[in-house]
């Protein structure tokens, strides 16, 4: 594959003040991809997801370095606004976030509405978007029911339907199914599968079999560094790391 | 380690034992908390209720000696000043609220929030005094305008400390979820943090409301008092605390069963302004019961 990749990862570090959360990590994402990041807790797995959309800045004392290329554009390069780099690449959260005070509908527009797009062709979209992330069948009768009556796996596949509503190139999801029960989980991981049609993943998880299960390729860290990068199959079944075995098989994290 | 049956009884029933007790305390001291509201309203309403009547509502207070006459414009000019305490703290005191609480990290945010504190345990009387000198002795005149910045000052702290204490509640990844739509932090904090909590923002503005309402101390020396209608804003107005106070004072038993008839009105007047503010501003307020 010779395609510019969706997604460039080259040499990013990530600091949180004084602390070096990611240290020198680098691969690329193609376009159509789900991408698993794995490792034990606090190997940086969440915060190099958080600098793919720069939502790390939110911490004022977190800071970069290295470059991530978005269709081979630097999202850090001096004059790009992390508005526009977050349009680009959404993000779903460990948990299910719906604003409180907006419909299921307005939820899932509220990228658009609440940046002040007329309300009028927001329902068409919306419904789009709900049909994307496989909610419509359940909410098509209570739109304007409040986000919040949903079930936590509805209100996550809505989050879902709200970042797909605004186009993103790129989705990043960190550890979506996690806070799930089972069945929510495994409609979330379908669903997944499903998008891959049309959109790029990443995907951080704890869950090394929901890793094996939905991802083409997996990257697996350990104390912010990038240990291996390999596709699923090679790396769930020959790794080409002692390190990576060892983890897969339960030996420690 | 397993319990023998006769011990593991034992316990459960001591611990039910316990359990009643508690309840039982914790339900009597919420008794005994209430009780003196309803004996100050109890007591409001049988004094008050005798001297109420249409003519109270509407006309103005009579000389000494006649009798009937009213507190029409003591209601009308509380009325006054609540409303430009209102338009003055209201937004403002939002506005702070949000910056205290979105804005934690800056330094100036910390000053605001100590300033916020001072304000808070400032007594009334003293905001008086400050309007009184500040605003009352230059334009020669006590005036509706000083009473109502006095209320207002007092209203400030309460519902900027009321909305940061709100907003903190929202966690951190509904902001980030927004953040991550790609929407500007004003929008965010807009759209998304205060429009999530506006109900209970709305409860913070009303009880400073009720707060401020039936201050009588900082309207003695601002607001001072009338016993005309309003007529201008420069002038000094009348307010139902004041001339319940003054009414209270006084030696009179026709004036003390028309202060009753004023605390009964402030009661309900508050009331009132409560049932109003949450009726109109949490219409099509969806989700408010949920998060």
């Amino acid at each position: 594959m010779s395609s510019q990749p969706i997604l460039s990862f080259q040499k990013v570090h990530a600091y949180y003040g004084e602390k070096h959360t990611v240290k020198g990590v680098s691969f690329d994402v193609q376009a159509n991809e789900v991408v698993a990041i794995i490792g034990p807790s606090g190997c940086g797995k969440s915060t190099l997801l958080r600098c793919a959309n720069r939502l790390h800045e939110e911490d004022p004392t977190a800071r970069v370095e290295g470059s991530i290329l978005l269709n081979g554009v630097d999202i850090f390069q001096n004059h790009a606004d992390p508005v526009v780099v977050r349009q680009k690449v959404g993000m779903v959260f460990q948990k299910p976030t719906a604003f409180s005070g907006l419909s299921i509908w307005e939820n899932v527009v509220a990228g658009r509405l609440l940046k002040g797009e007329k309300k009028a062709g927001l329902k068409e979209k919306a419904e789009h978007a709900l049909k994307q992330a496989s909610l419509w069948e359940e909410v098509k009768d209570k739109l304007n029911a409040p986000g919040l009556s949903l079930s936590g796996g509805q209100q996550q596949r809505l989050c879902i339907a709200r970042a797909l509503a605004v186009n993103p190139t790129a989705i990043l999801m960190d550890e979506p199914t996690s806070a799930l029960d089972p069945i929510s989980a495994a409609r979330i991981e379908e669903l997944i599968s499903e998008l891959q049609k049309i959109i790029t993943i990443v995907i951080v998880t704890h869950n090394l079999q929901q890793a094996a299960r939905i991802s083409d390729k997996t990257a697996f860290m350990n104390f912010g560094e990038l240990i291996e990068f390999n596709s699923t199959s090679k790396l769930f079944t020959n790794p080409e790391s002692k390190l990576t075995e060892s983890y897969i098989t339960g030996h420690f994290g | 380690m397993i319990l023998s049956t006769r011990a593991n009884f034992r316990l459960l029933r001591r611990r039910r034992i316990k359990d009643r007790i508690m309840t039982g305390v914790i339900m009597l001291l919420s008794l005994i908390a209430i009780i003196p509201l309803f004996m100050i309203f109890y007591h409001i309403v049988v004094n008050g209720i005798s001297a109420i009547n249409f003519d109270f509502f509407t006309q103005l207070p009579v000389p000494l000696g006649e009798i009937g006459g009213g507190m029409g414009n003591c209601i009308l000019g509380s009325i006054i000043l609540i409303s430009i305490a209102s338009l003055g703290a209201v937004p403002i005191g939002v506005f702070g609220g949000v910056y205290l609480s979105e804005y934690k990290h800056e330094r100036t945010a910390s000053l605001f929030r100590w300033v916020v504190d001072l304000m808070m345990s400032m007594p009334s009387i003293v905001i008086g005094l400050f309007v009184y000198t500040s605003i009352v002795v230059p334009s020669k005149s006590f005036s509706a305008v000083a009473g109502g910045i006095a209320l207002g000052l007092l209203m400030l702290p309460i519902v900027a400390k009321t909305t940061e204490e709100v907003l903190k509640l929202t966690p951190l990844h509904v902001r980030e979820a927004g953040l991550a739509l790609g929407l500007s932090r004003w929008r965010v904090i807009l759209f998304i943090v205060l429009r999530g909590r506006k109900s209970a923002v709305i409860t913070g503005i009303v009880l400073a409301l009720g707060r401020i309402a039936g201050e009588t101390a900082p309207l003695l020396v601002t607001a001072f008092g009338n016993r005309n209608w309003p007529t201008s804003l420069m002038q000094p107005t009348p307010s139902l605390p004041v001339q319940i106070y003054n009414y209270a004072i006084s030696p009179y038993e026709n004036w003390h069963k028309q202060a009753w008839a004023g605390a009964l009105t402030l009661v309900v007047l508050i009331f009132f302004i409560n049932i109003f503010t949450r009726v109109v501003f949490t219409r099509n307020d969806l989700g408010r019961n949920t998060q």
